[in-house]
């Protein structure tokens, strides 16, 4: 049988638990057999905790827990690393499952056991390392004290301690004595010259399990006696049942319970497919009153009108609007954004069991406190006394640090007293996402004479998603620094600057999306920087690098970009442009090559250069560029959520486009070497797509476009 | 009761004949590497051979399988030594991996009738199967490899 990783071990208790199991009766169970060495005795393997991320058996199986959720993102095999260069023990031979809800576990770059903000290795860097190096120096004293000598005669190497006689433990045999020594304090971490595997290209952890169909992502859940659920949820925002007739639904075939939740009806069956079948039948009396009035229309008068009034300040240095009065020249623009779908291709979905005195969820989440907290509040229970069992992610993106999916499957599964699968459909998933929030912002630049820019002038409209993921975050007359990025870090050499934001609520909930307000702020201050340098009449490569030569990184990955590019040495019926930002510690510029066939964009090629600091994993780092940049790619080309009477337009797959195969440019990414600590790399990419291909439109058609579906506009 | 071969063996499932074959794999029969994405034939994640053609169990009804030989992720083989998931692993394809099964079964069934497929051929052959992580340009450089691997294995 194939290992199932990506099974979460609760704790050390349930650790054991599901090793004396062992894989035959739960799906749950960590696979232990591949750790028993042959010829072990069954059942005598003990797992020890070492500390929160590590486990190791007697028979030196070695367990790292996965505290970060992998949605392709790498953190799977990147997390191992760190811990395992210092425990000296090659990530290869290391099991990976995924950890509970816990303490020990909050990011600390975001106050929360959270996936999200580009964040994991950033807060592992440090973290990991230590705990490893903490476990490596506990066994090596159990070893030392054994031999009555002292740690520092000793060595490790594979997963042994070695004395300066060659006498050697395993680290299982050294492992329950470690566990109990007091934890050191004052180690110092490895050089990075002496890195072994930080820093070297590695397979993924996750590739055998994701090749082979064993992988267990959320859908994929199957416990005893589960039941299935399908949720018929308003089809407009804000609406609400007002009258159900489930007879029909009950009579269906299979059908064990129409169950009232706080999200909408769910009907149990013995399959998904007949509660999908049921709940079709259902005749539901929806009311849709809090939005009917709701529309993209609306949605942009208001973020227009919002525009009028002065924003809370981001950032200001010098007298932008004093500046402006006195400058040669000014240049003003309006940009707008759209809405975006997630559009994770596995759809919400999580698996309830709740029992009396507690409550298990398996789920694909980035949010596990999160998640905890809403099942307990939806089973009536202590967050403690629910497990949360994460599985591998069908995608994230930010769509998954919203835990909108749980109650529903909590409050089914306690209404029929049985473990219950609540998987929503694509259109379910379509239409009821926290979108990426629509902007209006408003632009201003001022040159002098000689075409120097003196005074740049950003302000911002939109609404706040931390105010309401993390109520309280955002107080009053403060910025969401998550509505500000890619412009409060504006990094050209202007002495006058003013940022400001004016927070707008649209009238609907919307979400973390991939690189956040990096991808509405870049849209903006990268196309208004190619509108600066025509107005100052200077080519766009020459006026960055003037304004950026007091910031090495970013100034790096621009002169990369352009010699990588080929930039300057255009083909016939080829047109280029950039985009420089830094997002997450992480410093890129992007080249664009285009050609217009028809008023249509072909997108040829994109050279992405990149300056993340140290790359824990230089592949993986290479294939974030890659599926950000696509990510970004489908956004810009047909990227839309439109809104009429309440109703989100978009469904599927066949209006909700995102690149396929056929339409894929080629992506060069090249890796700036570093010795600064990582940056974040799953999500900057995503950002700079926009203005790089806008910007090469402009080459070629002098149209300067300052809204996007590239789709909404004619070309020809 | 209908009967139908999954993987070489013969499985009988007391189901709706309308039912998609999707979910007769996965809830019925427990093979929960066929995914789900889109339930319309869309997104190419629920991609399993009929007879070794590539069909989209989504809007496949079990009904309409017959005596056709089904092949899932789970039946490609037993240690992952297809040279399409020995070349998936060599160029470490995946990342959230969801899609995955779909893009090598669209591969195998490609491969199968076309040993070495232009690049144009795999825009052709694999433009179904969406990949929202975007691994497109892996995915291209692993069907190159599993054609020269295959090449070896039968040289």
């Amino acid at each position: 049988m194939n290992a199932r990783p990506g099974w979460s071990a609760l704790s050390r208790r349930d650790f054991l638990k599901s090793s004396a199991v062992g894989v035959g009766g739960l799906v749950l169970a960590i696979d232990l057999a591949g750790c028993s060495k042959p010829g072990a005795t069954d059942g005598e393997t003990r797992i020890i905790e070492s500390n929160a991320w590590l486990r190791i058996g007697t028979d030196n199986s070695i367990h790292f827990l996965c505290d970060r959720s992998e949605m392709g993102q790498g953190v799977y095999t990147g997390l191992v690393t760190l811990l395992a260069e210092e425990l000296e023990v090659d990530p290869q031979r290391i099991q990976v499952a995924f950890a509970p809800a816990g303490a020990a576990y909050v990011n600390a770059l975001l106050g929360g056991q959270i996936t999200g903000g580009s964040t994991s290795l950033r807060d592992g860097w440090e973290k990991l390392r230590m705990a490893g190096a903490q476990a490596r120096e506990m066994l090596k004293t159990a070893a030392a004290r054994e031999w009555k000598t002292t740690a520092s005669s000793c060595r490790v190497e594979n997963g042994e301690i070695i004395s300066s006689f060659g006498k050697r433990y395993t680290y299982g045999e050294m492992a329950e004595a470690a566990a109990a020594l007091p934890v050191p304090t004052d180690l110092r971490l490895k050089d990075p010259d002496a890195f072994r595997w930080i820093g070297k290209p590695s397979a993924r952890l996750d590739t055998p399990a994701k090749v082979d169909g064993s992988a267990i992502y959320g859908i994929d859940v199957r416990l005893p006696g589960m039941l299935y659920a399908s949720l018929a949820m308003p089809p407009m925002l804000g609406g609400m049942a007002r009258s159900v007739d489930d007879a029909a639904a009950r009579a269906m075939p299979g059908v064990q319970a129409v169950v009232p939740t706080s999200s909408g009806i769910a009907v149990v069956a013995d399959s998904w497919w007949q509660a999908l079948q049921a709940r079709s039948a259902l005749k539901v009396e929806w009311d849709g009153s809090a939005s009917t009035a709701l529309n993209d229309g609306a949605i942009l008068r208001g973020l227009k009108k919002a525009a009028a009034g002065n924003g809370i300040i981001a950032r200001q240095e010098g007298d932008a609007d004093a500046a402006l009065a006195t400058a040669a020249k000014v240049v003003r623009a309006e940009y707008q954004l759209p809405m975006l779908a997630h559009a994770t291709l596995e759809p919400q979905v999580c698996t309830a069991d709740v029992r009396a005195d507690g409550c298990d969820i398996y789920l694909p989440t980035q949010a596990q406190g999160a998640a905890q907290a809403a099942a307990a509040h939806a089973a009536g229970l202590e967050p403690a006394q629910v497990n949360v069992h994460t599985t591998f992610l069908g995608g994230g993106f930010g769509r998954r640090l919203e835990v909108d999916f749980v109650p529903a499957a909590v409050e089914a599964s306690k209404a029929v007293g049985k473990p219950v699968k609540l998987l929503w459909t694509r259109e379910d998933d379509t239409t009821h996402d926290f979108y990426r929030p629509p902007a209006y912002d408003t632009v201003a630049g001022g040159l002098d004479r000689d075409g120097k820019l003196v005074a740049w002038k950003f302000h911002i409209v939109g609404p706040s998603i931390t105010a309401r993921v993390f109520p309280g975050a955002v107080p009053p007359g403060s910025v969401d620094p998550f509505a500000v990025e890619a412009a409060a870090n504006y990094p050209y050499d202007v002495p006058n600057v003013l940022v400001d934001w004016v927070p707008h609520e649209v009238g609907l909930g919307v979400g973390y999306w991939r690189s956040v307000s990096h991808a509405l702020n870049c849209f903006v201050a990268e196309s208004f920087m190619d509108e600066l340098a025509l107005a100052a009449g200077q080519e766009p490569a020459a006026f960055r690098r003037a304004l950026l030569a007091k910031q090495p990184r970013y100034l790096g990955a621009l002169e990369v970009a352009l010699r990588r590019s080929g930039y300057g040495k255009d083909q016939p019926g080829r047109f280029r442009g950039i985009a420089v930002m830094e997002g997450y510690g992480t410093y890129m510029a992007q080249v664009a090559e285009i050609s217009l066939e028809d008023g249509k964009v072909k997108v040829h090629r994109i050279v992405c250069a990149v300056d993340c600091g140290r790359a824990v994993n230089p592949t993986i780092v290479v294939a974030q560029v890659e599926g950000a940049i696509l990510f970004g790619l489908s956004a810009t080309l047909w990227g839309e959520i439109n809104v009429q009477g309440g109703r989100v337009q978009q469904s599927n797959f066949h209006d909700c486009r995102v690149v396929r195969m056929n339409e894929v440019p080629v992506i060069e990414t090249h890796l700036i070497e570093s010795d600064e600590p990582p940056g974040g790399i799953g999500e900057p990419a995503t950002a700079l797509v926009a203005p790089a291909i806008c910007n090469a439109i402009h080459a070629a058609t002098g149209r300067r476009l300052r809204s996007l579906p590239l789709a909404r506009h004619n070309l020809a | 009761m209908l009967t139908i071969n999954v993987n070489g063996t013969d499985r009988a499932v007391d189901i709706d004949p309308e039912t998609p074959l999707l979910w007769v794999l996965r809830d019925a029969i427990g093979l929960t590497g066929t995914k789900f994405g889109c339930g319309m034939a869309l997104c190419g994640a629920c991609t399993v051979h009929l007879d070794g053609r590539p069909v989209r169990a989504c809007v496949t009804p079990v009904s309409a399988v017959g005596t056709a030989k089904i092949t899932t992720i789970e039946g490609l083989s037993a240690d992952r030594s297809h040279p399409v998931q020995r070349a998936w692993i060599e160029l470490d394809v995946p990342q959230c991996g969801y899609c995955q099964s779909g893009q090598i079964l669209s591969a195998t069934a490609l491969l199968a009738g076309n040993p070495r497929p232009t690049d144009a051929d795999i825009d052709a052959a694999m433009s179904g199967v969406i990949c929202r992580c975007g691994t497109y340009q892996r995915i291209r450089a692993a069907i190159h490899r599993a054609a020269e691997l295959a090449a070896e294995t039968r040289s």
